[in-house]
């Protein structure tokens, strides 16, 4: 093969190209769209709106408990704080996040579809959490809900006198969204991958999302039933929870978790998918074990149905009960373990650079690791009696999700914005906000490990004059948490006008989502590909296993398939 | 033949696939996929059930003999016609029979519909009978026997149960309704028939959700 039959893609376009954001500007052609890489932009739009609500009820909180007593906010309306906090972060934020905007995005591109198989679906699922979260919007102003994101019965049921249905009609239309966004990859990934695109070919991010969609698929409905319940018994005042009438509240923990703890993995196994993109790339390495990556978060999706009852350590279980979730939730920690050695394996005798997205990645992993121990500490049930309901567990579950998700998210976002804008954002903030977010992140959850540990309980208002140190440690962490998180969405939307034009690849990364133009055009490729290597076949891209041009997907038959380097001169031009 | 289709219905093959193949692949898959959706979405109600069961099994066994089991057999044997009937219209649609698609699948409403209307005669009855929850239930039957506090839950799942399948019943008449419509207006021929057979599995499905719903609720008089 000699260059010049190497269809050379110039980083700078002289005429403007029909792309799927100037293809039309008419607000009508935003909300009619079908095109996945639109609803992923709409989706981004609202669930960062969401981000910040429940972000505005984290501050509060946070400045409440800067002193010991109950002075900013009454204890009632911290009870709606917390609530408000977690029903938002969790149900319009964590869930949908890379799924549906990232995940919308890349998935065909990645796998050289079109669009992903029922783009209609796909608009309603966007209709149907936005109209979910009027409710819950609408459940916070007419003065929010104060049960816990949790819902727990009978309190939820029979004596709350806050907006309790309004808020679980949300959740329920929001599930919905969920379930036909996980319907619609399931089928696109095993319908609509190009010729050649086996799944042993499958990016490790389609291998995480279907996890997570099967996930969505099979745990969500239960919670649209359980709350369903929740709210017959509310409105109609009918028995099925109420102790009083024979009903058994612990009925309605065992179905909530039973969709919850799956609903855990939902929000950390697509922060999986993001990292190991993003640290294959930034490594110039093929991802270690690429079987045991995919099959792992396919086993993470298993096991998460089977772990539910430690949530329900100190609620009433049998001690053979306990022993048995226990040891289940042992095993999590395997498939979980063997994400993070592979990782770090691929690292390993990697060029490694540290660019905006891999500060993000790395710092995923770190925060992630630590978020998996305590949960090793959480599901070992002597322990879990002495630590259940304190900071430890808030700590805990910040670190999987806030230290785990929401960094990966922000990896993904920084990895595939030059893809979605066709522009650049100045590294510099990038690597500024991803320290700041490291650090404020972990001033803020790291002291509560240790107020948990001295027996803090969580959702209080006030506290004990000992506990005024590592709270101020939190809230001023939380400070710079909330100024990390506020410079990517400045930096990012100015990029979008001034940023420096990205081309089609900046990163070098491998992945069909990068051989096609930045922004791609509407219909992603001109011509379906012929996938003819792995996913991460880094180790081929150039001669030297360095910084070259991406390969350009060659005819079929000229590769040599099977790890062996293909002898191609590069030029430049 | 995928030529004279593409002919036939312009938007066919849709634009996100390769060909009909791809596309008929896709949305059965969907359509299962959605079904077991389905399956968890019950799920929660009868594991509620069975496990209130255990708990209280006079109670239940009580709630079922209140229960009119004639009627819920009835509308067994009706809803599982329509099946057969809805099973008829696949087939025609496999052969390209427009004609034999319309007429099975409109008996196939029919059926529906009686089942319920069978099952709101129930429902009246039940309130004649002072069982429905929070509305009238009394503690005392008309014949004179106490009922249990309990009896109570086993009515609300019953409620619940047979309301939700009352839905999906709904759903799926308004579905088979319009694969009707569509078959009469010649949209459906041996190579595009796809819809047919989807709204087929939707049927059965919920076919089979009462195949479980009535044993469950009509026929453990027993404690």
């Amino acid at each position: 093969m000699t260059t010049g039959t190497v269809p050379y893609i110039p980083a700078v376009e002289v005429e403007e190209r029909e792309t799927y954001l100037n293809v039309s500007g008419k607000i009508r052609s935003w909300l009619l769209t079908r095109d996945h890489k639109r609803i992923a932009l709409l989706y981004l739009i609202s669930i960062t709106f969401f981000f910040f609500i429940g972000g505005a009820a984290a501050t509060l909180m946070r400045l409440e408990l800067m002193t010991p007593a109950r002075d900013l906010v009454r204890p009632e309306t911290y009870n709606r704080l917390f609530t408000i906090h977690g029903v938002v972060m969790v149900w319009f934020f964590l869930i949908p996040a890379v799924p549906t905007t990232i995940g919308n995005f890349v998935i065909p591109l990645m796998i050289g579809a079109r669009d992903l198989a029922f783009p209609r679906l796909n608009l309603a699922s966007w209709y149907l959490f936005v109209f979910g979260g009027c409710f819950t919007v609408a459940a916070i102003v007419l003065g929010g809900v104060d049960t816990g994101w949790t819902f727990y019965t009978p309190y939820s049921s029979v004596y709350s006198n806050t907006n309790v249905v309004l808020t679980i009609v949300g959740i329920f239309i929001t599930g919905f969204s969920s379930i036909f966004t996980g319907i619609n990859f399931i089928v696109t990934i095993h319908t609509m991958r190009a010729p050649g695109m086996y799944w042993r070919r499958l990016p490790l991010f389609c291998w995480s999302l279907y996890a997570t969609s099967c996930i969505l698929v099979l745990a969500t409905p239960v919670l649209a039933m359980t709350v369903t319940l929740l709210a017959i018994e509310r409105i109609f005042h009918v028995p099925i929870f109420d102790p009083n009438r024979g009903g058994d509240p612990l009925l309605f923990q065992h179905l909530f978790w039973f969709y919850s703890h799956p609903a855990v993995y939902v929000m950390i196994v697509p922060g999986f998918a993001v990292v190991s993109e993003v640290v294959a790339c930034f490594s110039r390495k093929r991802v270690f074990g690429y079987w045991f990556v995919a099959g792992s978060s396919i086993a993470v999706a298993f096991i998460s149905f089977l772990v539910w009852g430690h949530h329900l350590f100190v609620a009433g279980m049998s001690m053979y009960g306990g022993i048995v979730f226990s040891f289940l939730s042992f095993t999590v920690a395997v498939p979980s373990a063997i994400k993070v050695f592979n990782w770090t394996a691929t690292m390993y005798n990697g060029s490694v650079s540290l660019k905006t997205p891999m500060l993000y990645a790395l710092g995923f992993i770190g925060l992630f690791t630590m978020g998996g121990l305590t949960g090793v500490f959480l599901a070992t049930l002597a322990v879990d009696v002495h630590l259940t309901d304190t900071y430890f567990i808030v700590a805990h579950f910040h670190y999987i999700m806030v230290g785990g998700m929401v960094t990966a998210f922000l990896a993904g976002i920084h990895f595939w914005f030059p893809k979605a804008t066709g522009k650049m954002y100045p590294e510099w903030a990038g690597r500024i906000a991803a320290g700041l977010i490291f650090f404020g992140f972990n001033l803020t959850f790291f002291p509560q490990f240790i107020l948990g540990y001295l027996g803090m309980p969580r959702r209080y208002a006030g506290y004990p004059e000992e506990f005024h140190l590592l709270n101020v440690m939190s809230s001023a962490g939380a400070s710079i948490l909330a100024l990390g998180y506020v410079m990517p969405l400045v930096y990012l939307i100015w990029s979008i006008k001034y940023g420096k034009d990205a081309g089609p690849n900046p990163w070098k990364a491998m992945g069909m989502e990068w051989t096609v133009p930045s922004p791609p055009p509407k219909e992603n490729f001109t011509k379906i590909p012929v996938v003819t290597q792995e996913a991460y076949a880094y180790h081929m891209m150039t001669p030297q296993g360095g910084d070259g041009p991406i390969l350009p997907p060659a005819p079929p038959g000229e590769r040599v398939e099977g790890g062996k380097p293909v002898d191609v001169e590069w030029s430049k031009q | 033949m995928s030529q004279l289709t593409a002919l036939e219905h312009d938007s066919y093959p849709a634009e996100q696939f390769e060909d009909t193949q791809q596309q008929s692949l896709a949305a059965t898959l969907g359509m299962w996929t959605f079904l077991a959706t389905e399956v968890l979405f019950f799920g929660v109600l009868f594991t509620g059930f069975y496990m209130y069961r255990m708990r209280w099994p006079d109670a239940f066994a009580d709630g079922a003999k209140d229960l009119k089991w004639y009627l819920g057999g009835i509308n067994t044997a009706v809803l599982l016609g329509s099946s057969y009937f809805v099973a008829l219209a696949v087939e025609a649609a496999r052969s390209g029979d427009r004609r034999r698609i319309v007429r099975n699948l409109l008996i196939a409403i029919a059926l529906g519909v009686m089942f319920i209307g069978i099952k709101f005669t129930e429902y009246g009855i039940e309130y004649h009978d002072h069982l429905v929850p929070s509305l009238n239930f009394s503690s005392v039957s008309p014949e004179g026997q106490p009922r249990a506090t309990q009896e109570q839950i086993f009515m609300t799942y019953y409620f619940v149960m047979t309301g939700f399948h009352a839905l999906h019943m709904i759903v799926g008449l308004c579905v088979l309704a319009v694969i009707a419509f569509f078959a009469r207006r010649g949209k459906f021929s041996a190579a595009y028939h796809n819809p047919v057979e989807i709204a087929g599995l939707y049927w059965h499905f919920v076919d089979l959700v009462w195949v479980f719903v009535f044993p469950t609720l009509y026929l453990l008089r027993h404690p």
